[in-house]
């Protein structure tokens, strides 16, 4: 007896393990792979904008397309952290998914890395692209000329100002710093007299990732000249300029005069979501350095509605460091593309068919807070009608600036936060971050280099 | 007589062959999932291989550790890396843990049992959520600050001013279970009567602890150091919860910056390399441990 349940539960043990095994072969190729079309896309914190949107997509799909199944893989990371998920996801075709949603910043990188197959034969018979703005069709277009990904939107960036907290502090309501020094004093006028308010963000650190360089640095670091960053004559990564020690500089005044927010806080990787559903909506943060898509969390279908905001929050362009030329904007922006190891690339592309259409852009622009890149969408009297911030976001498309986004900027983008860092902490003077961060941009290009010219 | 000598070997052979066929699949499966990726990362660890950026894959000498041992990165990770080894592991995990297997020893059973519930509850909870609760526990409005505040006590912010000795004080915590269970049970072998007798030759406590105990247990200690020293090198969990290897990289680690280089900053190549380089530190600590105890078994 004893013998024989010894045996029966070897044997199911042994059952038990090869089932799993083979289980787990399985989930490589999930069933046949053309009636499934897999999608990666990052969903983190309480924004689910996105993840709502594609459900109801998905639903009109499968509607139009009978036998077709699509598997959502949200992933749950920071933004760095969701980069790197994704390339390895793409780096083997059994795990490789038929849709990604990449960054315009990292899809460079990607195609160099040989991870994403170009689009031209089915953008060529496809007759909405012609209705994609220039400068969105470049955003994935790759040194080759080829077309890698279909971008869903474009964003610009600003700074948001709580109007009541301005009213309190003896502010003009109706705010327009000429430049940086003004925006510095505003805050100042803040702190003294409202005590309990964090008087002035601008994203700081590797934390927040990608935010601190495309929507705190790089806003002030290209109102110091021109092609501050990446000189595009010479293809050269620029180092030892006067702009960089300014912009360092800024981010020590921010933070050595408690301007800025609690520096623990604010290098958390989650502090971008802090600011837009916390601070901001409990009137606890004055002005902030932001995206177009910020008030993206205070609509009805946001994370934290707040219906008061079109009241409260102003927006004003950010000015140079001198207050000459136009107001500063970056813009960023995602595409979705397909990786060269996806086992259904025929369905996914027909699904960024139906995520691209003209009706699905506008629900998402409006949603999301999004700029479209689809003119069709822009003229849309519904979009421009949905969100009283969209047309003063809209206009700064004329003057925005996009990231010189090469293979090696992640790495660039890295040595900046890190210069951030040291600054906002105290740890480093900006002279010594500004050194350090020239010797880590010469590490990442190696010759392709160039002292500033002045 | 020759003819013999000559065939018995081979018959040997043979049986022993037939005798090691069971062994067959457990060897296979050992060079398939343990040396295979030990010799994959070796040969990364000299390649330029990136996560992205590019398609290819070229050989490049000893490029990344030139670029290692230049490297102030590195210099500074690894000066957190012994920090965090000598103070958390040599330091704390060792001498709380001789101490409390010590007075356990002293104590009654029910101190014993509730002491040691304690200690082993710390060591068995997962890594992340022991990083967890020290980060809700040093934080601003922490336990600790309470506590702190409610003394009237200047409150602390090691998580921001000082991570590395933050986390170092959270292994301590996790730790130190496992080496007073090590040395509790090399105590339980040390002879009463040996111990009795230097009380009875006049030696206090102190003296009868330096001259009689632990020289009696030194083999275990030594055998314990090397096996904390080991784990606590390759600590990574603990850290990444707690501070990410930050503010400004304060508390990176070599497991930390391996991973970054690696995964963050695509290098893997260069974050082989750099797993290379945390091995053999291992290796070196090994051998001093090795080295101590050999010198030992001479003096004997």
């Amino acid at each position: 007896m004893s013998t024989f349940s010894r045996r029966a539960l070897l044997g199911a043990f042994a059952g038990t393990s090869t089932a799993a095994a083979l289980a787990a072969c399985g989930a490589g190729g999930s069933g046949d792979s053309s009636k499934t079309v897999k999608v990666v896309f990052r969903q983190f914190g309480a924004n689910t904008v996105q993840t709502d949107f594609l459900a109801a997509v998905k639903k009109e799909f499968e509607a139009a397309n009978s036998g077709i199944t699509v598997e959502f893989e949200p992933v749950k990371a920071g933004e760095s952290d969701y980069s790197t998920k994704l390339q390895l996801l793409m780096r083997s075709p059994r795990t490789a998914p038929d849709i990604v949603y990449e960054d315009t910043f990292l899809i460079n990188s990607d195609i160099e890395a040989g991870y994403l197959s170009a689009l031209d034969d089915r953008l060529s018979s496809w007759e909405d692209w012609s209705q994609f703005i220039p400068a969105a069709k470049a955003a994935a277009k790759a040194l080759d000329g080829k077309t890698y990904g279909v971008p869903d939107g474009t964003d610009t960036r600003a700074l948001w100002y709580n109007k009541e907290l301005f009213e309190q502090a003896g502010l003009p309501t109706e705010w327009e710093p000429a430049n940086w020094e003004e925006i510095l004093e505003a805050a100042r006028t803040i702190k003294s007299a409202l005590p309990d308010v964090t008087p002035l963000n601008i994203y700081t650190g590797t934390g927040v990732g990608e935010a601190t360089t495309i929507t705190g640095y790089e806003m002030l670091l290209y109102g110091t000249g021109p092609n501050p960053l990446f000189d595009p004559d010479a293809q050269k990564w620029v180092i030892g300029s006067q702009g960089v020690r300014d912009v360092l500089t800024f981010y020590a005044t921010v933070f050595s005069e408690g301007l800025g927010p609690d520096i623990k806080q604010a290098l958390n990787p989650d502090f971008g979501n802090t600011v837009n559903q916390q601070m901001i909506p409990e009137g606890r943060l004055a002005i902030s350095f932001d995206g177009s898509y910020a008030c993206g969390s205070w609509l009805p279908t946001g994370p934290t509605p707040w219906p008061e905001w079109s009241e409260v929050m102003g927006v004003v362009g950010v000015p140079t460091q001198n207050g000459d030329g136009p107001k500063v904007s970056m813009s960023g922006g995602w595409t979705y593309a397909i990786p060269n190891n996806a086992q259904n690339p025929d369905g996914a592309w027909e699904f960024i068919k139906t995520v691209a259409s003209q009706k699905n852009q506008t629900t998402y622009a409006i949603n999301q807070v999004q700029i479209p890149v689809r003119t069709d969408v822009a003229a849309d009297p519904e979009y421009t009608a949905a969100n009283p911030t969209n047309e003063f976001f809209a206009e700064l498309v004329k003057n925005t600036q996009y990231r010189p986004a090469y293979s090696v900027y992640p790495r660039i983008s890295d040595a900046i936060q890190r210069a951030t860092e040291a600054v906002s902490t105290g740890e480093s003077t900006p002279q010594e971050a500004a050194a350090e961060y020239d010797s880590r941009v010469k590490e990442a290009a190696g010759d392709a280099v160039i002292e500033a010219s002045s | 007589m020759t003819t013999v000598q000559l065939e018995h070997p081979h018959a040997q052979r043979r049986r022993t062959l037939v005798r090691g066929l069971p062994l067959a699949p457990a060897v296979v499966l050992m060079l398939v999932f343990l040396l295979g990726p030990i010799l994959y990362c070796l040969y990364s660890a000299f390649t330029d291989m990136a996560l992205t950026g590019s398609s290819e894959t070229s050989f490049v000498g000893f490029e990344n550790f030139r670029k290692i041992f230049t490297s102030d990165e590195f210099g500074r990770a690894l000066g957190y890396t012994l920090f965090f080894t000598i103070v958390s592991a040599i330091i704390g995990q060792n001498v709380l843990g001789m101490f409390l297997a010590l007075t356990m020893r002293a104590g009654g059973p029910v101190a014993r049992a509730v002491v040691s519930a304690v200690v082993i509850g710390a060591w068995v909870l997962p890594e992340v959520v022991a990083g967890y609760l020290w980060l809700a526990f040093l934080g601003e409005d922490g336990p600790l600050n309470q506590i702190l505040g409610f003394l009237h006590l200047p409150t602390q912010d090691w998580l921001f001013s000082l991570p590395i000795l933050a986390v170092s004080l959270a292994n301590i915590w996790r730790g130190t279970a496992f080496s007073m269970l090590v040395y509790s049970a090399a105590l339980s072998e040390v002879p009463r009567e040996i111990e009795e007798a230097a009380t009875m030759d006049g030696a206090g406590t102190i003296r009868r602890l330096v001259s009689v105990t632990i020289p009696m247990v030194r083999r275990t200690i030594a055998t314990n150091l090397m096996l904390i020293t080991l784990q606590t090198l390759s600590v990574f969990g603990l850290i990444w919860t707690m501070t990410r290897g930050g503010p400004s990289g304060a508390s990176t680690t070599l497991p930390l910056f391996a991973y970054q280089q690696a995964f963050q900053l695509s290098q893997l190549g260069y974050g082989t390399a750099l797993a290379l380089v945390l091995l053999a530190l291992g290796g070196v600590f090994s051998l001093i441990y090795l080295r101590i105890l050999r010198l030992e078994d001479g003096v004997r």
